[in-house]
């Protein structure tokens, strides 16, 4: 096992809406807390390939990893500003976006 | 005040645009089939994301921050009301009741699904409108002056020019798979409103000696990673030779442009790099030698598209009106309103309203479902159904009597539509940033939020007088900070938002790019800042200098030194 300096969540837009979805344990999450957290370049790397597999499946598009923290809840928070806003949605429209449903 | 009230039913309402014929109307209806058609296909699988791309990007739809985004054409920013409404019907159908209008007199939507598109752009060609070449290496929506055809310091109207230029480039098979993109801007009066200095061709309309109509040509201007103020290619170029001359220009551009570097791929470069001497050269060169009888210019056809652009029916009225200047002694809001955001028109009587989309404190460009019916209705009660969109993200109602201001303003005011500061501190133009857009680098609309919050006082506003922020969220420069007399660009440094001001941008006739001063500061750092930048100027400005002025003599050492001095004190800038 080859250790990641961080742990790692999968982000994809879903193809159908566009909407930020999460890797999780039994597919994709709209909700980042239920995301799958990679803690291992293994780890990681399985998520990637499943990325690719869903990808050539026609579900999703623009997939990658981002690097997280693992809050006290173990729920995964994103390390750079670009994803801690895409968890939520506008900062200016606080009634868009995920953060609209409570998600975030 | 419905769309049904009689008030409403002047004779001949929009008589003022340009309408679809028949061709134009099959196309677009084509177009919309044929994306359905390939939504459908990526939907279950047949094409995949990198064989759909370059067809959703044909259609104005892109992947963004949190969903996808529609960018839908406003050409040369002229919009009918009926057009707005079904912009709002769009808007509360399809997104989340808003839209964002953009600098390049477009509209975006924030929110829409790719399985709803089709369905989308089906509403807008209802109504002649469509997402054709507001994305890709084509020839992009041509923009133009948002007071044309009333300004009283135009030579001509530009939009025929436009429309001519729309119809020439639409699908024109040779500049579809341009290098990059393109962006053509015309202005036909005395002051550059259309920013044409910085754009990949700038037409402005002029008269020669033997009194003859025709264009100045400027090229190679553009912002982005690389800003450059463009240069006259031409002097004068005849309206019969204008289309064999772009498509010469284009030609060059086609052959020359450098394919091997996205960020140099534009024209700018190509100028930068050649120099204009050679790219003139090249131009006129192709020129000479090209079969000019294709693009040759048939006054019938130029007569009969200007034909859409004629003047409304106006009434003849007395140069100043009595009633509005009672009413604006009377009502000082109103007063303020009429000093700041109302401008002269040609005709007597009437007045050119800009509706400004920057309330204090809002979110620049915005405007929701709502006020767009609300506009579209006053556009039809005072202004013969037309609208115009700014490149400074603002609503233009071109043709206002007077006597009828108050009660528009009443009407503006009850939809949160009447703020007073049309050109001044608070009317910022910012891009979406990383609020919404995938490519920024920092958030635009807070810090545009917070400066217009800090400069709220509308009479201090008005003291400080005509002043440009700009503000872009990455080096792409949407937001045109470049040419902002105070330019923001957000960047990331290590791992935080960091912005960078400008001094002394142009976008006008005399245009400049801004002038780095100083460090990086973080966002809560730039209200200070500017307010600094004001406060020295204000205090250094000689009577009735605009910013750009006292800038240009007081000198940028001064100003930095400001700002060094600032940095001493603490405020770590
Ligand atoms: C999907 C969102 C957007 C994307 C992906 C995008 C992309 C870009 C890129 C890559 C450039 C640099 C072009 C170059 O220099 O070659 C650019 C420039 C520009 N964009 Fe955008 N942009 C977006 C939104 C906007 C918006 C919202 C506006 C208006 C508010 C806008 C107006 C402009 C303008 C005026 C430039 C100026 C640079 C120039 O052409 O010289 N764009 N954009
Ligand atoms: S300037 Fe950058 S952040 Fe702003 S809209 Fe353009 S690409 Fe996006």
């Amino acid at each position: 096992m080859t250790a990641l300096k961080h742990p790692q969540i999968l982000f994809a837009s879903d193809l159908a809406d566009g909407e930020v979805v999460f890797l999780g344990q039994a597919g994709w999450e709209r909700d980042h807390a239920r995301a799958r957290i990679a803690r291992d370049k293994e780890g990681a790397g399985a998520l990637e390939a499943f990325g690719k597999a869903e990808i050539a499946a026609n579900r999703v598009v623009d997939v990658y990893l981002a690097d997280v923290e693992i809050g006290a809840d173990g729920a995964p928070t994103p390390l750079h500003y670009r994803e801690k806003m895409r968890i939520k949605g506008p900062s200016v429209r606080r009634d868009l976006g995920k953060q609209a449903r409570g998600a975030a | 005040m419905t769309a049904h009230d009689p008030a409403l039913a002047r004779p001949n309402a929009p008589t003022t645009t340009y309408r679809y014929d028949e061709f134009d109307a099959a196309f677009v209806k084509e177009r919309v089939a044929e994306f359905r058609e390939q939504v459908r296909r990526r939907l279950e699988g047949s094409l995949t994301e990198d064989e759909f791309r370059p067809f959703r990007l044909m259609n104005g739809l892109y992947l963004q921050l949190h969903a996808y985004m529609l960018r839908v054409a406003i050409p040369y920013g002229v919009l009918t009301a009926r057009q707005m409404r079904r912009l709002a019907d769009i808007a509360d159908k399809y997104d989340r009741g808003y839209g964002h209008f953009t600098t390049r007199q477009n509209l975006q939507y924030n929110w829409p699904k790719l399985v709803d598109t089709p369905d989308i752009l089906e509403a807008l060609a209802e109504v002649e409108m469509h997402a054709i070449q507001t994305s890709g290496n084509c020839i992009r929506n041509v923009t133009a002056d948002h007071f044309s055809g009333v300004a009283p310091d135009e030579i001509e109207d530009p939009r025929p020019t436009a429309e001519f230029l729309r119809q020439w480039s639409s699908a024109h098979p040779e500049f579809s798979f341009l290098p990059r993109k393109f962006k053509i801007a015309v202005t036909g009066a005395a002051h550059d409103r259309a920013a044409i200095m910085v754009h990949d061709i700038g037409l402005a309309i002029e008269t020669n000696e033997a009194g003859e109509t025709g264009y100045k040509v400027v090229v190679g201007g553009g912002l982005g990673r690389s800003p450059f103020v463009g240069k006259a290619i031409r002097d004068f170029v005849s309206r019969a030779d204008l289309l064999a001359y772009l498509e010469a220009i284009l030609r060059v551009y086609n052959r020359f442009g450098r394919r091997d570097n996205k960020y140099k791929a534009r024209i700018k470069i190509l100028v930068h790099e050649k120099g204009i001497d050679e790219v003139r050269q090249a131009v006129e060169a192709e020129f000479a030698a090209m079969d000019r009888s294709v693009f040759s210019y048939d006054p019938a056809e130029f007569e009969r598209i200007a034909a859409f652009f004629a003047p409304p029916p106006y009434e003849t009225l007395t140069a100043e009106s009595e009633k509005l200047r009672a009413e604006s002694v009377a009502h000082p809001a109103f007063g303020n309103f009429v000093d700041v955001n109302v401008s002269p028109h040609k005709v007597p009587g009437y007045a050119v309203v800009t509706v400004s989309l920057k309330p204090i404190g809002g979110i620049p460009g915005d405007a929701t479902s709502q006020q767009m019916r609300v506009l579209a209705d006053a556009s039809e009660r005072f202004g013969f159904g037309e609208l115009r969109i700014s490149h400074e993200q603002n609503v233009i109602l071109p043709h206002v009597k007077q006597d009828e201001l108050f009660d528009l303003w009443k009407t503006l005011d009850a939809a949160g539509l009447a703020t007073a500061n049309a050109g001044l501190v608070s009317d910022i133009i910012s891009c979406p940033g990383l609020d919404y857009c995938a490519l920024a680098t920092a958030r635009s609309i807070p810090v545009a939020q917070a400066i217009s919050r800090r400069f709220s006082d509308l009479s201090r506003q008005r003291r400080i007088g005509k002043l440009g922020i700009k503000i872009s969220g990455c080096i792409n420069a949407c937001g045109h900070h470049h040419v902002g007399a105070i330019g923001i660009l957000g960047l990331e440094k290590k791992g935080q938002e960091s912005y960078q001001i400008t001094l002394g941008g142009d976008p006008t006739f005399s245009a400049a790019i801004g002038e780095i001063v100083g460090p990086g500061v973080t966002a809560d750092q730039v209200p200070d800042v500017i307010e600094h930048i004001v406060d020295f100027y204000l205090a250094e400005r000689q009577e009735n200098e605009t910013f750009i002025q006292t800038w240009r003599r007081v000198g940028h050492a001064r100003f930095k030194d400001v700002l060094r001095r600032e940095g001493e004190d603490g405020a770590d800038i």
